[in-house]
């Protein structure tokens, strides 16, 4: 129980690190066994045992599986990550910012963004996708009232990706991105901002030369936080997507239907690239680091 | 825009910072309007709309709150529909809550006081966010190849002359969708309850054990108190997420088990949006009112 250092270790250390051991496997094992059994050989099925190791399940991947288009849905998911990031990176940077100040209605925008965080997903997914319903509706009737028939026959929906699926994923990614510019301010010295703003800096400059630098690490791990939590976001898009699917979603609908390896593929796949977002994310993070303590020092 | 700052004064007091500051949040304060308060609004207006095959009918009527809970006053023929989807919706919140908060809490309490280098806790906690960044799909299916009929855990059993038929209720049943979920969220739990143990005061700890407290008073009376923020916060989270979803329900039943969320989902894809908006308000209120019991009980137990 004691935390004094240079003690005996505790009678409770061994039990509670074999349960955190056990854990960490609980969390990897599953996930390992996926990623092997996606280079399961040509005659090999969903389960063990492998029978030869191969490539071929990738490669039936890159056919496509059945009426799916696997190519077009990750691109859809990583134009929208993209910009899921950015609004997420400018929009909490900018809020955070404004939190620093004595902003009128703080509290109810915290509480409001607290509230979107812990509201059932579904819930707003119907919602943002009955507001746009609504929003066509709308529509059509003032292009009915207008007269315009061929541009009423030519409309479709204003559900869309960059759109309702757009906001949909902000709602969620938003909060993220604020609590960590809060615990980001909380922990920085106005002293340099102060002292840039001494030496006559204007407050864009202030900004640029000054709070930007030293806040830019946190400010990548936003970006990441955005465009990993976009990129697996299934809840919120559901009802608010429109016509076209994205990745999760599209995979979410072939869990039923695939019976081959080709989706543990699939699924070794967008790990893939998720880690490889986690790399280069860490990796700026790492230069941007090293750049700072190399001014400074 | 320089001009007017006088770099004396501190920042509130500068007349027009205020405005400033407006413009600076406004853009974030326009998304959560635009597809947050919004959408919620006509959620709400919805539930009390009409609706054909067609389209809504916008109106006022208590229609759709009626059929939703049609026949469930009847008591001599069992739980209707909606409360039966309740239970069960509510039975899978309390499983997953009370594993999710066992095993959370345990895994925080080895990384904030059993690890002492601060390198070790921090390479061990980022082990355990890793897996939260895959995606919740794939996390869900990589449990096929271990449960399924001729998965891994019955084919070991079987090799151990354990069983004799392989153990069907492993996948696509409850069991399955609770393992999912606590895979799936035990993270929600670790984090906070991680955070709010890191700020306890290492001498309280102390002071308990010199006052003569045992391990497990320590535990009870020093520890879980102090965590009890980010308790609150992880099972907040937990029990939303379990209570709105559809999608780990859907994969690890085998689209057999029922949920409010399933059942929203499903009646938007037959266009019954005013039924689906009146179910969305009901499930919001029963999520309310349960974050509302949490904070309350927990508060309570604080003053005694």
């Amino acid at each position: 129980m004691t935390t004094r250092i240079r003690e005996t270790r505790p009678a409770s250390f061994w039990p509670l690190a074999i349960v955190f051991a056990l854990f960490v496997l609980f969390m990897y094992g599953p996930m390992f066994v996926i990623f092997i059994l996606s280079f399961q050989g040509p005659e090999g099925g969903l389960t063990f045992p492998m029978r030869g190791v191969s490539l071929h399940w990738f490669a039936k991947l890159a056919e496509g599986l059945g009426v799916v288009d696997i190519g077009a849905a990750l691109w859809r998911s990583l134009g929208l990550g993209l910009a899921v990031m950015l609004c997420t990176v400018v929009l909490s940077v900018l809020a955070g910012l404004a939190f620093r100040k004595r902003l009128a209605g703080g509290n109810t925008l915290f509480f409001i963004v607290v509230a979107s965080l812990i509201m059932p997903s579904i819930i707003v997914s119907l919602g943002i996708g009955l507001e746009f319903r609504l929003i066509d509706n709308g529509i059509k009737a003032v292009l009915e009232w207008l007269g315009m028939e061929s541009a009423l026959e030519g409309y479709g929906t204003s559900l869309g990706l960059f759109t309702s699926a757009l906001g949909a994923h902000l709602t969620w990614t938003l909060p993220f991105g604020l609590l960590i510019m809060f615990a980001v301010f909380n922990r920085f010295n106005p002293a340099y901002e102060e002292a840039a703003r001494d030496l006559g800096a204007t407050p864009w400059q202030g900004f640029a030369h000054v709070v930007l630098p030293l806040i830019a690490p946190s400010v990548v791990g936003i970006g990441m936080f955005g465009f990993t939590l976009s990129w697996d976001e299934i809840a919120r898009t559901s009802q608010a997507i429109g016509d076209v699917n994205t990745l999760p979603l599209e995979l979410q609908g072939l869990t039923s239907t695939v019976t081959t390896p080709s989706i543990y593929a699939l699924g070794t796949l967008t790990t893939v690239v998720s880690f490889v977002v986690m790399g280069i994310t860490l990796a700026l993070v790492w230069a941007l680091g090293r750049r700072r303590k190399g001014h400074s020092g | 825009m320089s001009m007017t700052t006088t770099p004396s004064l501190p920042a509130a007091a500068v007349p027009g910072r205020t405005i400033a500051a407006w413009w600076q949040a406004a853009p974030f304060t326009l998304v959560f309007a635009l597809f947050f308060l919004t959408p919620l609004t006509l959620i709400v207006m919805v539930s009390f709309w009409d609706f054909n095959e067609y389209e809504l009918l916008p109106g006022f009527t208590f229609k759709n709150y009626v059929s939703i809970f049609a026949g469930c006053g009847d008591a001599s023929e069992g739980l209707c529909v909606t409360l039966k989807t309740y239970y069960s919706t509510l039975k899978f919140s309390f499983l997953v809550w009370l594993i999710t908060l066992v095993i959370g809490f345990t895994v925080a309490y080895f990384l904030a006081f059993h690890v002492r280098s601060s390198g070790m806790q921090t390479l061990l906690f980022v082990l355990c966010t890793i897996p939260f960044w895959t995606s919740n799909v794939i996390r869900m299916i990589s449990w096929v190849p271990l449960l399924g009929r001729n998965g891994l855990v019955n084919q070991t059993l079987m090799g151990m002359n354990l069983i004799e038929t392989p153990i069907e209720w492993l996948l696509f049943s409850d069991f399955s969708v609770v393992l999912a979920f606590v895979h799936l969220y035990t993270m929600f739990m670790i984090v906070p309850i991680f955070n709010s143990m890191m700020r306890i005061d290492r001498s309280l700890i102390e002071a308990a054990s010199d006052s003569g407290a045992s391990g497990w008073q320590t535990l009870w009376n020093v520890i879980v108190p102090l965590s009890r923020t980010g308790i609150i916060i992880g099972s907040i989270f937990v029990i939303t997420i379990v209570m709105g979803d559809f999608v780990t329900i859907g994969v690890m039943g085998g689209q057999q088990i029922a949920s409010i969320g399933k059942i929203i989902q499903v009646q938007t894809s037959y266009l019954q949006f005013p039924l689906a908006a009146a179910n969305a308000v009901i499930l919001l209120a029963v999520v309310l009112m349960i974050i509302w019991g949490l904070t309350r009980l927990v508060d309570i137990r604080k003053e005694l």
